[in-house]
Order: structure tokens, then C-alpha cells, then sequence
């Protein structure tokens, strides 16, 4: 099967350098893949014409569900008959992406038996990603994962699968357990997962700490951020440590500070917590003497996405500090209040972050019972939701009472 | 207070509407529901037009499409489909 792999000067370009490649990934089960060499043919022929040959969206799904299957054609099917139906199958990941090899091994046999045997192990959205099958396949794929414990994952204008950083199964700065509160929320809103009925798309990422491994203030319309509102804790002994082997600390870590709340005599390193921005680059520089304070909890903040129809946002603060304590009662009962003015009002295809812009932050906190707060302000006297009437009718008010 | 139609009544008044809509505008799940809230007010809530979709699809007279946003539309063959 190998000697049949069509020829790819311009596919053959992408092996080049020392990354990983997805070409060699292709060719690799091109040898015994009849819909990876169609695929290897195929797009080399889009590289050569500068034209996308593949036809995406449509009809094709497993009964009940409206996610979890994206549907593509190939527009050459003559041509290329292996690639000619190529959905994609969303798989929802576990929480903080653990598997025992075994699960992966079932997987992967559903996947060479049914598919193309392609995987992408996690898209963007954190999904187990399963690469190109038929229409007729679609059915016995969905009962043969759900039989070893495997669920599809989201798609279309419904909630994405919720993902998660590993947390505290493994890092040391997780201010809030990720995987619990990722798993809950999979689990609670499976209806909002599976039955799409959104304006378009709603994503939850959840980060253990500011770090934000899982990158959730750039692309969640949700997006928990692990933090803390006591002080960082300090090892001096620690810090001196650092010195001692070559840190400048004033340098590397004081002229970094974002909220300059920081001062180094060269023996004692004092921190004005109340000025903390909680960035965590002093404790990325200097894990061994700085930690996280041990009040911890969340900030939950709203409406951040990728561009696609509108450019790109970054998220909102919408509650400062939220403690994550199971089941999470609280969170889940301002989404259904996000959701039911969003479904009620937002366009087609309007994110979160877009409805929000367009109707305000002020009117939007209004609707969904949320106060405005200082710590919602990027900027003070930018955002719009600072509600300047009120304190306009005081100072009449005052000025009035010192006429009489 | 008013007699709240049956999740089985509201399907039916949806499917309709999907089949009106047929072949001249698709409709999302969402705007079935603020239709159903129009036609019926106070006799239907949106659970009633939830349980009501997921009779539709779950039974197979509606299938949920794709199309940059998620629609729900009668059960057809797909134009981009290849045999």
C-alpha cells in the first residue's frame, strides 16, 4: 500500500526542520489507510490550486444529538473516493486530559475500524478530535464509544465542552480544583452540550491559576481564573537563596511587577499585597520562595473569544472572587440568567462578548442582577457601565441645598 | 390560570412551522420557541419547548443542521452529500 502514495513536493516541504510534522503523520497511516493517501492527494492538490476542496457543515449528526459530529465532503469524490465523506467526531475529553492507555487503545481500534484512523489529540477546544469518516459509520461509532465511556462532545451553537489545566492533581499553584468543577458542570449541562439552542457558540475554560494554562481570558466565553485575596506568602530565606545563585531580583522580578508593589533592600523582599495584581511573575521567577496566598478561589470573568466573524476579545471581570464549592449552585444559576437575555436578545451568531458590546456592560449587569464593582474597570472613566447620573443628580442636590 | 399545552402539542405546532419553513428560510431552536411563546403566551413555557425539540429530534421528524449557527430542519438529503 505504501508504493501507492501519490507524490507531494509541497506537502513534502512541511517535514522540513525539527518540529513535528502532520504530513509525516499522513503518511505514516497512508500505509495502511486507503482514506490517508486520498487525504495526501488531496491536499496536495489544494496547495497546488490554492483552492480548499472540502464542503463543511451540513445535515449529518447521530440521532438526538446536535453536536459532536462535524460533516465535510470532499467536492473531487471521483477523484479522491476515500476522502469523498470526511466528518470529524467530537469526543468529550476527561477532565484535565488523564487516560489510562488502555482507554486510548479502545479509541484508537474504534477509530481504525470505523475511520480514517486520524486523530488530533486535543483540538482547540480541548475535544478528542477523530478525523474523517462516512456518513454510515457515524451511528456504530457513537454506541461503540459510549460503550466503553466515552461521550461526543460539543458543536454548533451549543455549550463547547467545558475544559480544564490539570489543576491540583498535579500543579502546585491550582487555586481551586479545575477537574471537579469542569466535570460538574460537563455533567449538569449536558443539555445545553448536546440539544443546540444558542445564538452560536458558549465556551467554559476553566485556569487553577493566573498562569492560565488553557489560555481561557483569550477564547472562553466563560473563563474561571484561579486567585487569591490574602497576602503571598514569602520564604526570605528563600528569596536570599535565589540571589545567592545569580537572580536579580530587581531586575527579573521588581521591574516586572505590573502593579509595582514590590521593594527589594537586598536582604528582605516586602510586597504591598492590597496593590497585587495576582499576575503570578514573581512566583513563576521564584517558585521556591513565593506562593499563592491560602484564601483562594476564582475570578470569573466573561466574554472573551477568537476572531471569526468579529475580531478578538479578552475577557471581563464579572465577579472578583467566587469561592468553586460543589455544586456549584451559585455559577450555575447566573449562566441560566446570562443565557436566558442572551438566547432572548443576542443575533445570530453573536458571542457572548459581542451581545454584551452591543447592548452595554451596564445594561447587561442590570439583566442578569449583577452590581457593577470597581474591579470590573480595566480603566477608570473608560467603560460605559459607570453610571455617572447618579452621582451627577447628588451633586445637583447638593448644590441646590448650598443655594438655600 | 391558563391550561399549559403538552410538550406533545408544542412539538406538533413546531413541526409545523419547520414545514412551513421548508426550502424558504431555516429556523434556529430558539426561534421556534419565541414563536411558540407568541402563538400560545402564557399556556406554554420554554421547558415545554425544550422537552418539545427533543421529542422532535429524539423521534426523528426534526434533525438538527449546521450551517454557521445550528438549525432544526425536516429530515432531507444533504445537498453537499456525495454517494
Amino acid at each position: 500500500m505504501a508504493d501507492k502514495l501519490p507524490p507531494t513536493p509541497k506537502l513534502d516541504e512541511l517535514e522540513k526542520g525539527p518540529w513535528p510534522s502532520f504530513v509525516s503523520e499522513i503518511k505514516m497511516a497512508a500505509k495502511s489507510s486507503l482514506a490517508s493517501q486520498d487525504l495526501l492527494g488531496l491536499l496536495e492538490r489544494s496547495y497546488n490550486e490554492k483552492i480548499g476542496h472540502w464542503k463543511h457543515g451540513g445535515i449529518v449528526g447521530v440521532l438526538g444529538y446536535g453536536g459532536g459530529v462535524i460533516g465535510r465532503y470532499c467536492d473531487l469524490p471521483a477523484e479522491f473516493p476515500n476522502v469523498s465523506h470526511f466528518h470529524t467526531v467530537r469526543v468529550n475529553q476527561p477532565a484535565g486530559w488523564y487516560y489510562k492507555t488502555d482507554a486510548l487503545r479502545k479509541i484508537c481500534d474504534i477509530w481504525e475500524k470505523r475511520g480514517s484512523g486520524l486523530t488530533n489529540m486535543h483540538g482547540s477546544t480541548g475535544d478528542i478530535i477523530l478525523l474523517g469518516t462516512r456518513t454510515d459509520e457515524l451511528e456504530p461509532i457513537f454506541a461503540e464509544l459510549t460503550a466503553i465511556g466515552f461521550d461526543l462532545g460539543g458543536s454548533g451553537s451549543d455549550v463547547r465542552t467545558p475544559s480544564c489545566c490539570l489543576g491540583k492533581s498535579r500543579c502546585e499553584w491550582a487555586c481551586y480544583d479545575t477537574m471537579a468543577l469542569t466535570h460538574d458542570l460537563t455533567q449538569s449541562f449536558q443539555d445545553e452540550l448536546h440539544r443546540p439552542a444558542f445564538p452560536y457558540k458558549f465556551k467554559f475554560k476553566m485556569s487553577g491559576c493566573p498562569n492560565d494554562c488553557v489560555a481561557s481570558v483569550a477564547r472562553a466565553d466563560i473563563s474561571i481564573i484561579g486567585t487569591w485575596r490574602d497576602n503571598i506568602r514569602v520564604n526570605q530565606d528563600a528569596v536570599l537563596e535565589y540571589t545567592k545563585n545569580g537572580l536579580n531580583i530587581q531586575k527579573e522580578v521588581i521591574a516586572f511587577c505590573p502593579g509595582k508593589c514590590m521593594e527589594w533592600d537586598g536582604k528582605q523582599l516586602d510586597i504591598d499585597n492590597s496593590t497585587c495584581r495576582r499576575c503570578m511573575h514573581c512566583i513563576n521567577v521564584m517558585p521556591k520562595a513565593l506562593r499563592p496566598g491560602k484564601d483562594t478561589g476564582a475570578t470569573v470573568l466573561i466574554g472573551s473569544k477568537a476572531p471569526i466573524i468579529e475580531g478578538a476579545l479578552l475577557s471581563s471581570v464579572l465577579i472578583p472572587f467566587w469561592k468553586p464549592v460543589a455544586p456549584y449552585t451559585d455559577l450555575k444559576d447566573l449562566m441560566g440568567r446570562i443565557w436566558e437575555i442572551w438566547c432572548e436578545e443576542g443575533k445570530n451568531r453573536e458571542r457572548i462578548g459581542e451581545f454584551i458590546q452591543r447592548m452595554g456592560m451596564g445594561n447587561f449587569l442590570e439583566t442578569i442582577g449583577v452590581e457593577p464593582i470597581p474591579e470590573m474597570v480595566a480603566h477608570p472613566r473608560e467603560n460605559p457601565y459607570v453610571f455617572y447620573e447618579e452621582y451627577l443628580v447628588e451633586d445637583d442636590e447638593e448644590e441646590g441645598q448650598d443655594k438655600n | 390560570m391558563a391550561q399549559m399545552i403538552t410538550a406533545q402539542e408544542a412539538a406538533e405546532a413546531m413541526f409545523n412551522m419547520v414545514k412551513e419553513a421548508a426550502g424558504l428560510r431555516k429556523l434556529k431552536p430558539m426561534d421556534l420557541t419565541k414563536n411558540l411563546l407568541e402563538l400560545f403566551g402564557d399556556r406554554v413555557d420554554k421547558q415545554i419547548c425544550k422537552e418539545a425539540i427533543r421529542e422532535l429530534v429524539e423521534s426523528g421528524r426534526c434533525v438538527y443542521t449546521y450551517f454557521g449557527g445550528t438549525y432544526l430542519e425536516l429530515p432531507h438529503r444533504e445537498g453537499a452529500a456525495n454517494d
